[in-house]
């Protein structure tokens, strides 16, 4: 019992890490500040009305922490959340555990619109709606091929996720030789998935996406539990498994289409951080998935850190799959591949 | 507990748990009457009933046509055939998932499915799984209550497994599992059970722990119990009706002694069949069992 | 035993089509050998240099005909010459060498591995050979150098591979390799693009390599000809000579051991020179993904599953295709298109075709 305790405080504790790595990453930089400060500006800039008339501390710390420093944590942190929250409703939804946004297509996909959006010079709302196109679109096809080859439940929609994939990132290449030198700096930047062009804007462009289709995805939590007893069992409890499927697919697709535009492909942490989080928590979705919004959001975040001390400009993506990678081999050892194959 | 004994005569012994089972079998049999649709009794009595039902899933290429059966509510019906007749196909005409080729299906009430070998992909606990039969009570985007809770926890209870509320499902052994999805059917309020092999993956004993439950609840709760199975005498201990799927458009159904013959089981499965008497819950049935005349000990 | 039941249902299906392997059998494969031979003279012909079909065609014939009168000596003549005797040949040879090597390594590992979605990519040994590749370059080390450590990181990565699908199951194919090596293969994908942002004394090649490990012939010179050629031809006729012997590794360990062969030292012998043919193919034009996935299974549909016929027809058709691929790239005007991308981007349909096609059949472990 005193384990089903555990489980039940941990996503309470994951939110608090959160916000303590987020005061404690605006400490990060060559201008030096001191944790409180930067949790006291934190805290006003949080709330703005409350802002004291006298600033407490120099103007230029109040500049640090709000233009330079905050943007790119805020983009990290919300990063993490959607990809945290995508690959927990993916893997409940496809009752497949070893689906993430990047294996499922949607990240590709997202990736190969909004390139395709760049090239014909769209604006950045046109480029963001292509690239929510070509997520929804690659997973979509990525599931009907699955479906034709009457492998929807295991291996069959890994399988024809890589293809979809690899197909994408073919046209990302081609988009890439026919873009002019403009476009291609544009689009090589964040292929490789890099949080280094924070700016409000971005944040502002990521935190729509994240706050309402993950609340909305947070509300429809207990119904993954339902969805991953599979389409059959679910629907004879009442689910409407296909109207259900299809919202969790817009949503997934648009979080994910909006942190690709915003940060480039990050690979690995959709697939990873919910079997972390399903370690802490166990596998009922009502813990979970708060659990991995958190646990992404922490993840990034401490990433990005690593390289922000480090003074490396290593892309975020990188790190995360060589972080990802040995963890997910460990987990597929340990685990003996007990359902990740449909034995 | 395990009451399904074979023997070899006609021995009447009585073992276990008795006659709590109230009224019998013959109870049921007599409404609906023998083979042929023809007798349709009182809509509002009816359970389920299809009639002129038929599906192909590539065009005129016919798994099945021309079926039709109707249950009471109340009463338990077992199909069978063999693989690939379209068992499961009907199965999931009935529940709404598949839309027949051609043919109607009228359904009376909340359908509840177990599926054959049921596995899920993350280790949720029995409660968990009980509780996800109140899915219909839950708004779409609310969370269950304590309320939802409690139901689900005494419905684990009424089949005295209260204490594994927490277990994981995927550590229980197969008999429980498949109780644990009982108690969700009873959790969602279906008036309709329908059990896909539900005994094909258990040992003896579990066979007769489930076999038991299936009678139960169609006695004392009122549920109409759909399954399908390949042993004769699982149709035989538990079946009001029964149906045979002999061919694309040939079948047999009526009362389970009146199918369940010789002459019809060697047709459906193309293996001799011999007699045998037993006894389940306190009354003396027969079945047949399959003999293979190229082994040696038959 | 399932897995075995698995391995020998298509071949069933298709066996009865392909006949007998009399002489009708090794028609297909003669034809295509032919086909490639003038495959090969023919893509002298096409190419960014402005000229004609035919006036390449006829200075090619002059550069290898030793008789044929006074070579005409203005200065067009001379670069045309130049075109079509210096820069178009190594580079044909080049692609066509990494056709066949990757349509050899492709249908060595399906077979031996008894699963037909193993590939050269997706066993980790391309993306391994990439890492050993750019290590070198970055470090600016010579070709044969390079070559070396590309041919140690794809070993060492198939190892990974082979090692952690060990771990995982018992047999030694089926779902946990193709994973394993998924893992593996990004694994090491990742450590291109760590090295790809340190900075380095040598970080000026970096477009180049980018170019590179996207697959290109671009640049092919004699001595990547000999770089690809001779462990093309070397492994090449090795498992050529045990094409038989991938039918009985085909049937499983087990199998192949009642009939009383040790399948291990085959089997340690096929990894080895599949795994040099890959990294030489890596080391000489980067990584050109699904062919060695799809170019066996066109084979396959071609003369069917025994590997007496089907491992000379995968060499040619890979060779034939990849050649072709080049060719289009070379004749596309405006810069280059990588060959991977190309490869890729028709591969992949193709292998969603298959995939539907097969209905998973073998493709899934159970």
């Amino acid at each position: 019992m005193t384990h089903g305790g555990l489980q039940r405080l941990a996503p309470y504790g994951l939110i608090v890490g959160l916000i303590a790595v987020v005061v404690a990453s605006l400490c990060i930089g060559s201008y030096p500040m001191s944790f409180w400060r930067a949790a006291g500006i934190a805290g006003h800039l949080a709330l703005p009305w409350s802002l004291p008339d006298p600033l407490p501390w120099p103007a230029r710390d109040l500049l640090v922490v709000q233009i330079i420093r905050l943007p790119r944590v805020l983009l990290a942190v919300f990063v993490g959340i959607a990809l945290g929250i995508s690959g927990t409703a993916l893997q409940g939804m496809m009752k497949n555990p070893l689906v993430g946004p990047d294996l499922v297509g949607v990240s590709s996909g997202a990736a190969c619109g909004y390139v395709i959006g760049v090239l014909l010079d769209l604006p950045p709302g046109g480029c963001l709606a292509l690239g929510f196109a070509g997520g929804v679109g690659a997973m979509v096809c990525t599931y009907a091929l699955a479906r034709l080859a009457k492998g929807t439940e295991g291996v069959g929609l890994i399988l024809s996720g890589i293809f979809i994939s690899a197909f994408c990132m073919a046209c990302v290449g081609l988009a890439q030789f026919f873009a002019n030198d403009g476009q291609l700096q544009n689009m090589t930047f964040w292929l490789l998935g890099s949080l280094a062009r924070a700016e409000p804007h971005t944040v502002t462009l990521m935190a729509v996406p994240v706050l309402v289709a993950g609340s909305i995805l947070m509300l429809l939590r207990w119904r993954l539990n339902l969805l991953s007893l599979g389409p059959l069992d679910a629907a004879s409890l009442g689910v409407r498994v296909g109207f259900l499927r299809l919202l969790i697919v817009a949503l997934v697709s648009w979080m994910v289409a909006a942190q690709v535009a915003a940060s480039g492909v990050i690979g690995w942490v959709g697939l990873v951080i919910p079997h972390v989080a399903r370690m802490i928590v166990g596998p009922d979705h009502r813990r979970l998935l708060p659990a991995s919004a958190w646990l992404g959001g922490l993840f990034v975040l401490l990433v990005d850190d690593v390289t922000r001390v480090l003074r490396t400009e290593i892309p975020v993506g990188v790190l995360t799959s060589l972080i990802g990678t040995p963890f997910l081999v460990f987990l597929f050892w340990k685990r003996k591949a007990k359902g990740w194959m449909n034995d | 507990m395990s009451a399904v004994t074979f023997e070899n005569g006609e021995n009447d012994e009585n073992g276990g748990s008795g006659g709590n089972g109230g009224s019998g079998g013959s109870g049921g049999n007599g409404g609906s009457g023998g083979s042929g649709g023809d007798a349709v009794p009182v809509p509002d009595a009816v359970a389920f009933a299809f009639e002129g039902l038929g599906h192909a899933y590539v065009a005129e290429r016919w798994i099945f046509r021309n079926y039709g059966a109707s249950l009471r509510k109340g009463q338990v019906f077992a199909l069978l055939g063999p693989n690939g007749r379209g068992k499961t196909t009907l199965l999931k005409i009935l529940l709404g998932v598949l839309r027949p080729s051609e043919g109607r299906v009228t359904v009376n009430g909340r359908v509840a499915f177990v599926p054959q070998l049921f596995q899920v992909s993350f280790d949720y606990s029995a409660l968990d799984m009980v509780l996800m039969g109140r899915a219909r009570k839950v708004g779409l985007f609310t969370q269950p209550s304590p309320v939802d809770e409690a139901a689900a926890l005494a419905a684990l209870d009424r089949f005295g497994m209260a204490h594994l509320a927490r277990r994981p499902f995927h550590e229980m052994s197969g008999g429980q599992r498949q109780l644990v999805i009982f108690a969700r059917a009873l959790v969602a309020e279906a008036d309709i059970l329908i059990l896909d092999e539900p005994t094909s993956a258990l040992d003896l004993k579990n066979q007769g722990v489930v076999l038991e439950w299936i009678d139960r609840l169609s006695r004392k709760e009122g549920l109409t119990v759909l399954f399908t199975t390949h042993h004769p005498h699982h149709a035989h201990a538990v079946a009001d009706q029964a149906m045979l799927m002999l061919g694309q458009s040939e079948y047999v159904y009526g009362a389970t002694s009146d199918v369940l013959t010789e002459a019809n089981l060697r047709r459906l499965y193309e293996v001799p069949m011999c007699k045998v008497g037993f006894q389940f819950e306190g009354q003396a049935r027969e079945t047949l069992v399959p003999v293979y005349p190229g082994l040696r000990g038959v | 035993m399932t897995e075995v039941t698995h391995s020998r249902a298509p071949a069933a299906a298709t066996g009865t089509s392909a006949g007998l392997p009399g002489r009708r059998g090794w028609a297909l494969p003669v034809l295509l050998a032919l086909l490639l031979l003038v495959a090969v003279v023919v893509s002298i012909g096409f190419g960014a240099y402005p000229m004609s079909f035919g006036r390449a065609m006829r200075l090619f014939w002059e550069t290898l005909w030793p008789f044929s009168g006074n070579p005409t000596p203005d200065l067009a003549a001379i670069r045309e010459q130049t075109v079509v005797a210096v820069i178009r040949p190594p580079r044909i040879l080049v692609a066509t060498f990494c056709g066949v090597a990757l349509g050899l390594a492709g249908t060595a590992l399906q077979g031996m591995m008894r699963n037909p979605l193993i590939g050269p990519d997706l066993v980790g040994v391309s993306g391994g050979a990439a890492f050993g590749g750019v290590l070198a370059m970055l470090m600016n080390w010579p070709i044969a150098a390079v070559i070396a450590l590309a041919t140690a990181g794809g070993v060492g990565a198939m190892l990974c591979t082979l090692a952690l699908a060990r771990l995982v199951s018992e047999r030694n194919d089926g779902i946990p390799l193709i994973l394993a090596g998924f893992f593996v293969g990004a694994f090491f994908l990742a450590g291109v693009g760590l090295l790809k942002s340190l900075p380095l004394e040598y970080s000026w090649k970096l477009p180049g390599i980018v170019y590179w490990l996207l697959g290109s012939f671009r640049g092919a010179d004699p001595t990547k000809v000999w770089v690809i050629a001779v462990p093309t031809l070397v492994g090449g006729a090795v498992l050529i000579l045990l094409r038989w012997r991938m039918n009985l590794l085909s049937l499983g360990d087990l199998d192949a051991a009642s009939l009383g062969i040790d399948v291990r030292w085959l089997r340690w012998a096929i990894i080895g020179i599949v795994t040099i043919m890959v990294a030489a193919q890596v080391a000489v034009s980067g990584v050109v993904g699904w062919v060695g996935l799809v170019i066996p299974h066109f084979a396959r549909m071609l003369v069917g599953p025994d590997h007496r016929r089907l491992v000379p027809t995968a060499a040619l058709l890979g060779g034939l295709y990849v050649l072709l691929l080049d060719n289009l790239t070379r004749t596309m005007s405006g810069g280059e298109l990588p060959v991977g991308v190309l490869s890729a981007f028709f591969g992949t349909p193709m292998l969603c075709f298959l995939f539907w096609k097969t209905q998973t059949r073998g493709w899934s472990g159970s």
